[in-house]
């Protein structure tokens, strides 16, 4: 058995010199100038022990004994998974929007923060979706539409005093005329081009934010946003109403996850229309895609136009939940985030796109106490992902459009 | 009437004249035969036809009306239809979708139809699925309607390049190389299939290298070398025209050096 797996061993030796002495350089180098040894060989040694543990397995599958195990396991989820295809889509769906319903009333005040950052993700997610997903333009500088959207709510109600209801719809207004005014001149540019563009289009927001003393408040960010008002029946002399401000998280978490509810809805629907076969042509062949009658420019800027909505909106709930807003929120590494969510999920399926959003907004919560390790983790996990399933978390699936002919 | 027509047409590429002065036209209710050598600008011919290139010089009538300069996607919906001598399907897509795609222009609901779902979007919808099924029918690869395009057998994978260029009803078809490595069988069957386009009313113009699917199937053939014509008429002239003959097998032994 060790010699038919000769060559994987040897690689698998010089993988782990390699590791030492990487690890050397990292762990063994004190700011002080003094060399150690001690540190490094340890932590080696609990890495080596761990992958080796791993190895073994891994060549014992390889070599088919432990076929046993595998099979009904491999078996069952297939049925499983016939089981779930079998099943009408309402039912699930049923169950997961109760799930979602009674959530915050189980869990306390922390897990439902960080559902209602899963949910404003996932709005920003799949608006991306939109431009990445179905229309193939690598955008980098998505989440400066999420920072116009918070910051339009945040200066007409701190300056002007404007409500939340006026001002949610323009949120997505001024994030669409940004994202006409970028994508305009810009999208004629396709691919690396294009990824550059975008994302000096992030960093000019974000700056614009940083440096506008007397409409952004600068570095200092604008205090005081307030939430989200809703006016109440009250039942005394009379039929009045009373504005109830929705203070408590467990009511934010509502207009989050109906937000983002709205935004699945809606992104499906386009998805599965004819401006969503469209964007998908342009994304397989732009030159094609024009000469089969597509006005190609036009549904560019559309679909960018419609991602930046989406940000919009998500942006102005944002500003409304933290009650305050600051360019700090808006940076390169959030447009990064949130493309990995997109591409980690599967580029091109929605439900794999949510999936993406909440791997990567739980699993650093989780993973809390290994903090300084957690970007190493979360490097490698990407890279884990690359190799095994290129695809995204969720694969895109075609719709059978024969067998649903009326 | 001449349906579609190229008048004195000159393609420069910087100093590569790929078309120089180059005027015919496709008649009414013909199909007309494009042939030459590799590299004599037949391809080229599509691109300016469709508008992907304008010409240096030169005029495109379509229905009496000039096409110069107007966007590929308009001179698509007026009703100029092509297929790509490399196979360009939209490869993650199923042939039907693929197929839909060429209904774009033929409909019109915007974002808020496709939000709302409204009846009349969703009428709309079943009419682009019809008309599509149809295209797919008529060529033969209805089998294939919820197969991804790259997965179709090569054959298929032109003919449904045919399909999408006929779902939107075009009035010309313009078919670049469409028998290129298909196996006589399959030609044979492609020949009988450019003839039932034509019966339908859709002006052909056809480039093919394999001279027994053009001498079989054209009314007429342009044969064009170095992007000038040399030569045009019906397939007998053709054949016995000895500047055709002499662009195909090469000049004469003594001017070979
Ligand atoms: N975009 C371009 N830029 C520069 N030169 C080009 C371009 N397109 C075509 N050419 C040149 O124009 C000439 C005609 O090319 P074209 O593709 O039209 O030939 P063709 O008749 O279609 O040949 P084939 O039978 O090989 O398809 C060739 O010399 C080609 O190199
Ligand atoms: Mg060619």
């Amino acid at each position: 058995m060790i010699q038919e797996f000769k060559k994987i061993w040897k690689q698998y030796a010089i993988t782990m010199l390699w590791l030492l002495g990487l690890l050397w350089p990292l762990l063994g180098i004190h700011p002080d100038g003094t060399l150690s040894f001690k540190q490094t060989v340890n932590v080696w040694s609990y890495i080596f022990a761990g992958t080796f543990i791993c190895f073994i397995f891994y060549i014992i599958n390889k070599s088919g004994n432990f076929e046993f195990f595998t099979k009904p396991v491999v078996n069952t989820s297939q049925k499983l998974g016939d089981i779930v295809q079998a099943m009408p889509s309402w039912i699930w769906k049923s169950a997961l929007l109760i799930g979602a319903i009674i959530y915050p009333i189980l869990t306390g005040r922390y897990p439902t923060d960080v559902v209602i950052n899963v949910l404003l993700y996932i709005c920003l997610g799949l608006g991306l979706y939109v431009v990445v997903g179905l229309a193939g333009m690598l955008d980098l500088g998505h989440i400066a539409f999420y920072g116009v959207g918070a910051y339009t709510y945040a200066i007409l109600n701190v300056q002007y005093g404007i409500g939340f209801w006026v001002c949610f719809p323009l949120a997505g207004l001024t994030a669409c005329i940004a994202g006409c005014i970028v994508g305009y001149p810009t999208l004629r540019m396709r691919g690396d081009y294009l990824a550059i563009v975008t994302l000096g289009f992030g960093e000019i927001v974000r700056i614009i934010l940083n440096n506008w003393m007397s409409l952004t408040n600068g570095p200092n960010g604008i205090l005081g946003v307030k939430t989200i008002g809703i006016l109440r029946p009250v039942m005394e002399n009379g039929l009045t109403f009373e504005i109830f401000w929705v203070k408590k998280l467990e009511y934010f978490y509502y207009f989050a996850l109906a937000l983002a509810i709205l935004t699945i809805i809606a992104v499906t629907r386009i998805n599965f229309s004819r401006i969503g076969r469209a964007l998908e042509a342009i994304r397989e062949d732009e030159t094609a895609a024009e000469l089969m009658g597509v006005n190609t420019f036009y549904y560019k800027l559309l679909a960018y136009a419609m991602g930046a909505v989406f940000a919009g909106f998500a942006g102005a709930l944002f500003a409304a939940r933290m009650k305050f807003v600051s360019p700090e929120s808006f940076t390169f590494l959030e447009s990064v985030m949130v493309l990995s969510m997109v591409v980690l999920g599967g580029m091109s399926s929605i439900p794999g796109i949510i999936l993406g959003v909440i791997a990567l907004i739980v699993l650093p919560e989780v993973f809390r106490e290994l903090e300084s390790y957690r970007m190493l983790v979360f490097g490698l996990t990407m890279i884990i992902m690359m190799l095994f399933r290129p695809s995204g978390l969720i694969a895109a699936k075609r719709k059978k459009m024969m067998e649903t002919k009326s | 009437m001449a349906h579609l027509e190229l008048k004195n047409i000159t393609v420069r590429f910087g100093g590569l004249y790929a078309l120089s002065e180059l005027s015919f036209a496709i008649h009414t209710g013909e199909i007309l035969g494009l042939i030459g050598p590799n590299g004599a600008g037949k391809t080229t011919i599509f691109n300016v036809l469709t508008g992907v290139y304008k010409p240096t010089e030169g005029d495109v009538i379509f229905e009496g009306e000039s096409i110069l300069g107007k966007k590929p996607h308009k001179i698509f919906s007026r009703g100029v239809a092509r297929t790509f001598q490399n196979i360009r399907l939209f490869s993650k897509m199923t042939a039907l979708e693929n197929t839909m795609v060429a209904m774009h222009c033929r409909s019109t609901k915007g974002v808020m139809g496709a939000l709302l779902r409204t009846n009349s979007q969703k009428a709309e919808e079943a009419y682009i699925k019809e008309k599509a099924l149809e295209a797919l029918k008529f060529m033969g690869v209805i089998q294939f309607a919820d197969t991804v395009a790259s997965n179709l057998p090569y054959g298929s994978q032109r003919r449904l390049e045919i399909a999408r260029a006929l779902a939107s009803e075009p009035k010309v078809l313009l078919l670049d190389e469409p028998a290129a490595g298909m196996n006589p069988s399959e030609s044979s069957e492609l020949m009988k299939d450019i003839a039932r386009i034509s019966e339908r009313g859709i002006d052909v113009l056809l480039v093919e290298h394999d001279m027994k699917v053009v001498m079989g199937v054209c009314n007429r053939i342009v044969c064009v070398e170095h992007g000038i014509k040399i030569a045009e008429g019906s397939p007998q002239e053709i054949q016995n025209n000895p500047k055709v003959i002499e662009a195909y097998l090469g000049q004469p032994a003594a001017t070979h050096d």
